[in-house]
């Protein structure tokens, strides 16, 4: 190991690792290697600190198309890891000095590791996202044509200045008057449609946690990153005993069918990200 | 944001969205150890660094590209 290069973690196996791991291409086109100690294989590929030293790596997490790449780059080879072994997936950008500091860290966390391959073992990771299905786009067709169309979205990061009336210092007293009246009961239909559409996700969770041995929530994601104006109410994860698979996808349809407040959009097999908190599951 | 106004108010999910699922998990889960260089970055949060990485490129390519 030179002085220039760090390693870069994806996943920690039980051994024997399986076969072929080294044939793998990983993050930044490096080779995948395998690390040992304690009866546990890390899975790793050296790469330039030029790239993942603490600035460029601070620089580098900003840039979408280098995060794109390198999460993809990361996921492909923890799930070729996942897909022939119990394996317990490593947050992207996890880098260390050098394999010694590898071998430290599976040595000292041996115990938690083999919890945690325990819990992971013969399960598989399945996202569940559940959209508000209540119709914002009447709102815009409504509103005075001086209001902004972009403001109907609602979306946590609208910016300040899209607020209704600002660009009309002319506009008459009593349109303005209508617009904000109209406004406010269009926030206050919408308020309620959002907290209903919250409670049923509430509800859908629930449900659905029944049917998994563990569950983790993840903050909705952006408006603006999904590109649709429904508000995201649910974005969780569920550990899913592998034979009990096809239940909870069954499951995931009927409640979707169920309920006319939610979207439901079933996503995996993922390798289990969500539920490789090692410092959590050693109770 | 025009660009949120012309899509639909219900789109079905853009292939786009995968990488943000992807990137819910590998961000946030899997923390499992801390790394010797993200030790030191532990008090910015890995996960608001990339979002707003996310949130100011999304308008300019991934909505302008939904393919």
């Amino acid at each position: 190991m030179t002085e220039d290069m760090a390693v870069w973690l994806y996943a920690v196996t039980p051994e024997p690792a399986p076969a072929g791991l080294t044939e793998l291409t990983g993050v930044l086109g490096a080779p995948v290697r395998v690390v040992r100690a304690s009866g546990l294989a890390a899975v790793v590929s050296s790469v330039s600190r030029a790239e993942v030293g603490e600035e460029p790596l601070r620089r580098n997490l900003e840039d979408l198309d280098w995060l794109a790449a390198t999460a993809t780059g990361h996921d492909a080879v923890v799930g070729a890891v996942t897909s022939s072994a119990t394996a317990v997936p490593v947050r992207i950008a996890t880098v260390y000095h050098g394999d010694d500091r590898v071998r430290d860290v599976l040595t000292e966390h041996r115990t938690a590791f083999a919890a945690t391959v325990d819990l992971l073992a013969g399960r598989t990771e399945w996202g569940v996202k559940a959209y508000a299905a209540s119709n914002h786009s009447d709102e815009s067709a409504d509103v005075p044509g001086d209001a902004p169309a972009g403001t109907s979205g609602g979306a946590p990061g609208d910016v300040p200045g899209d607020a209704p009336g600002s660009g009309a210092p002319g506009g008459g007293q009593r349109s303005g008057t209508a617009y904000l009246l109209r406004r406010r009961a269009q926030l206050r239909a919408r308020e309620t449609a959002d907290h209903l559409a919250a409670r049923d996700a509430d509800r859908v969770h629930t449900e659905l946690g029944s049917l998994a041995v563990a569950v983790r929530r993840h903050p909705p994601q952006h408006s603006r990153l999904t590109g649709t104006r429904a508000n995201m109410v649910l974005n969780a994860a569920y550990l899913v005993d592998d034979a009990r698979a096809e239940h909870f996808a069954t499951a995931v349809t009927e409640l979707d069918a169920r309920g006319p407040l939610l979207h439901l959009y079933l996503t995996g097999p993922w390798p289990p990200y969500s539920f490789s908190r090692i410092a959590e599951v050693t109770t | 944001m025009t660009e949120v106004a012309s899509t639909p108010d219900y789109a079905p999910e853009p292939r786009t969205v995968a990488l943000i699922d992807l990137l819910d998990r590998v961000l946030a889960g899997g923390v499992v150890i801390s790394g010797d260089i993200t030790l030191s970055i532990e008090g910015v949060d890995l996960v608001h660094i990339s979002l707003r990485a996310l949130v100011t490129s999304a308008s300019t390519r991934m909505l302008a590209d939904p393919s």
